[in-house]
């Protein structure tokens, strides 16, 4: 029998990943946005999670607003990862650090 | 117009003659700037007789013409005091700069800061007038700053010289440490009796006398007397600030007779004078005061001796008479040190006058070595010099004796401890000033012609027979020898007013000389008239060591010139004592000189570069530029880097939440 422990267990399992795959990552910025958005689907799984366990629909509707805001996120994320393609002929995170203080 | 207009004129006239000429100076061209300079100061001069008519009528006044400023009930006013004491002074100090602006026409005549030299001169005589002609502190101290900053320009006039600009420094800070002691007093005096004005202080003279200083513990007179004769010491040129004096002889000559001898040296000797009731109170005071007179007069004297620079000869004499008149205030005998002020001033610039005009004849030479045998080619300069030397020498009945016997006589009769010592001083400075005066005389008159020996070596035999007749030394041009003749009477007449000055009531109520200290009253019981004084003279010791420093000056200047060499290598450490000053230059340069550099660098090396520069300054932008470097570290400017930063920081703040207490 698949409890609710074990919803919550994959989406921190998978949250996890997305974090790690944040910080450690250091050559493609393609995988960082796949990372957030790996963080956002772990949500996503605790948001429906619960909907199910706790007879409540709203849950289930969140998850439809925040696939529709990931979708418009990545969108975004990558026409700027295409401008900034043009500009610096590279997509490695290493190279983007003109923040530097 | 009333007298008040009058009063304020005095030291008017000659400020606006100094702004004239000082400011104008190009426009008006340099007769011009003499000729405003002079009626500047002969209006005074004229003033000052009207004036002294006047008081001499029984008008005397004391009061307030303008307030300068009000602040917690102490009033800072310009106001004349005008009395005998005050016109004295006015008369001698316009009398003698008068003179030496007609003087300095002919002295000057090849300078180009001719104009310049004009308007300092007559700004020192307002300055000094304001000094003398004050009722109040403040303005006796304004007179007092502004003469030693007049003195401070004219002792570096020629300010292209190193060594001019060395005396003018060294006169000028020597000074400050006198007027730091004269502000103290003041200070003291304002503190003590809430007022500034002679009158409202002397009125409350008895309350001061009863209080003790707090945190000396002395007697608050005492304190307030000796802080005032501090001030006195350093513009009257008494041991140890006597520095400046020989050195200020850098300046061209007329201000040394104007300045460094007749009028402002002798204002510290107004001074203490004018603060008669003052220090009447308090013994220890005229006693440190007849002391430090004592020292100066003989030790200065002695110095004179080995002099060869002409000027500096008049120099030390001058420090010797102005110990004497310090003497005579220690004395009580205030009227005296007045009186000798007054001689002194004209003799002694009839001194300083007739070296300056010894120094044009000989193209600006100075070193009484090269002279010699000048008697015949400068008659009126020999005279004159001779008239004064013997003045100065005290013999009867020239000006000098009435004056330096009365001071001799009042020691004598005076009190106060070291008074004993100060007798021996003063005799013993009488035998001295007979023999630096007259061989003062004998080395730059008589004798040999050294100046032919120098001007052999320095243009050979080729050029000699056309070259040596332009060297001939020649009289001076009449507006030099004009103001040496009339400067020469007062020279050996106004000793002759002895009888009205010191025993006549001419002070009148000026002066005030407390019951236990009658030694000038005593003085006027033996006193029966000038001749009667010129006769009894010749019984007394002074005047037999007088004509011994002449005898022994004649010895060894004329009829033995080999001597003075001999004597010299004889008495070899003394003499190199004497010839060094009794190292005092030295021991201030290497003391106070070096100190302050040492202090001076310190400051600068461990106070400015170091804490200030170093710590403060710079060490702020580095502590700052450091912790930005460990701050910046963490701004790599890296997203990824970032975002874990933001997790860790959320999972601190909710580890922190779960766990609160």
């Amino acid at each position: 029998m698949i409890s609710l422990s074990h919803y919550l267990i994959l989406a921190a399992i998978l949250f996890a990943i997305g974090t790690v795959g944040i910080f450690l990552n250091r050559k493609n910025l393609i995988v960082l946005l796949m990372a957030i958005e790996l963080m956002l689907l772990a949500v996503n799984i605790n948001f429906v999670a619960f909907s199910h366990y706790l007879n409540d629909l709203s849950g289930q509707l969140f998850v439809f607003f925040i696939l529709v805001v990931a979708a418009a996120e990545s969108g975004i994320g990558l026409a700027i990862l295409v401008v900034l393609f043009r500009n610096l002929s590279s997509i490695d995170v290493e190279d983007i650090e003109s923040l530097k203080g | 117009m009333g007298m008040k207009n009058l009063y304020l004129l005095v030291p008017l006239a000659p400020l606006a003659g100094a702004i004239l000429a000082g400011f104008f100076g190009k426009v008006i061209g340099r007769t011009g700037a003499h000729l405003v300079t002079i009626l500047g100061v002969a209006i005074s001069f004229a003033l000052s007789v009207l004036i002294y008519q006047d008081v001499q009528a029984g008008h005397l006044f004391n009061g307030a013409v303008y307030t300068w400023m009000e602040s917690g009930g102490l009033k800072l006013q310009v106001g004349f005091l005008i009395d005998p004491l005050t016109v004295t002074m006015m008369l001698v100090v316009n009398f003698v700069s008068l003179m030496v602006h007609v003087y300095t026409i002919g002295y000057m005549a090849e300078d180009p800061g001719y104009q310049r030299f004009f308007s300092y001169i007559s700004l020192f005589t307002f300055s000094m007038l304001m000094l003398v002609m004050s009722n109040n502190f403040v303005q006796l101290f304004f007179g007092w700053e502004a003469v030693g900053l007049v003195s401070y320009l004219l002792i570096g006039f020629w300010y292209t010289r190193p060594t001019a600009i060395y005396a003018n420094l060294k006169a000028f800070l020597v000074n400050r440490v006198g007027d730091f002691g004269f502000l103290l007093g003041i200070g003291l005096i304002a503190a003590y009796a809430g007022s500034l004005d002679y009158a409202e202080v002397f009125a409350k003279r008895e309350q001061l006398a009863a209080i003790t200083e707090l945190v000396t513990g002395w007697p608050l007179i005492t304190a307030i007397c000796i802080c005032l004769f501090i001030g006195a010491m350093g513009k009257s040129a008494q041991f140890p600030l006597h520095v400046w004096l020989p050195d200020s002889m850098e300046g061209p000559t007329p201000i040394s007779a104007l300045i460094h001898a007749a009028t402002m040296v002798t204002a510290g000797i107004f001074m203490v004078s004018r603060m008669s009731p003052l220090f009447e109170l308090s013994d220890t005071a005229l006693s440190f005061v007849i002391v430090i007179g004592a020292i100066t007069t003989l030790f200065m004297a002695l110095i004179a001796i080995v002099q060869t620079d002409i000027k500096r000869v008049v120099a030390y004499s001058t420090l010797s008479q102005l110990g004497y008149m310090t003497m005579a205030l220690g004395a009580s005998a205030y009227s005296v040190a007045i009186f000798h002020l007054m001689t002194h001033a004209f003799f002694k610039a009839v001194l300083f006058l007739g070296a300056g005009s010894v120094i044009i004849a000989m193209h600006h030479e100075q070193d009484m070595r090269r002279m010699g045998g000048l008697r015949k080619y400068m008659p009126v300069t020999y005279l004159t010099m001779f008239i004064a030397a013997i003045a100065n020498a005290g013999l009867p009945p020239f000006a000098g004796f009435f004056s330096k016997d009365s001071i001799i006589e009042a020691v004598h009769f005076a009190q106060v401890p070291g008074a004993g010592f100060a007798y021996f001083c003063a005799l013993a400075a009488v035998f001295v000033g007979g023999l630096y005066s007259f061989r003062l005389i004998f080395f730059t008159f008589h004798g040999k012609e050294r100046f032919r020996e120098a001007a052999h070596d320095a243009h050979g035999h080729d050029a000699h027979g056309h070259g040596h007749h332009a060297a001939e030394p020649h009289e001076s041009p009449k507006v030099v020898t004009v103001p040496l003749i009339l400067l020469s009477i007062p020279a050996i007449a106004s000793g002759w007013l002895i009888g009205t000055v010191l025993y006549g009531k001419w002070f009148g109520d000026a002066i005030y000389i407390a019951e236990s200290h009658k030694g000038v009253e005593k003085m006027a019981e033996e006193f029966h008239g000038v001749a009667g004084m010129v006769m009894h003279s010749v019984t007394t010791l002074p005047f037999w060591l007088a004509i011994s420093g002449a005898a022994t000056a004649w010895f060894l200047y004329i009829v033995r010139p080999d001597l003075p060499a001999v004597i010299k290598k004889k008495s070899g450490v003394l003499a190199t004592i004497l010839e060094e000053k009794y190292g005092f230059d030295r021991f201030n340069e290497w003391f106070f000189a070096g100190g302050a550099r040492l202090i001076g660098r310190g400051l600068w090396k461990g106070g400015d570069q170091a804490l200030i520069d170093g710590v403060m300054v710079n060490g702020s932008a580095s502590v700052v530029g450091w912790i930005s470097g460990l701050v910046r570290l963490f701004q790599s400017g890296r997203i990824y880097q970032y975002a874990f930063g933001m997790i860790f920081g959320v999972f601190a703040l909710l580890t922190l939440w779960f766990n609160r207490a």
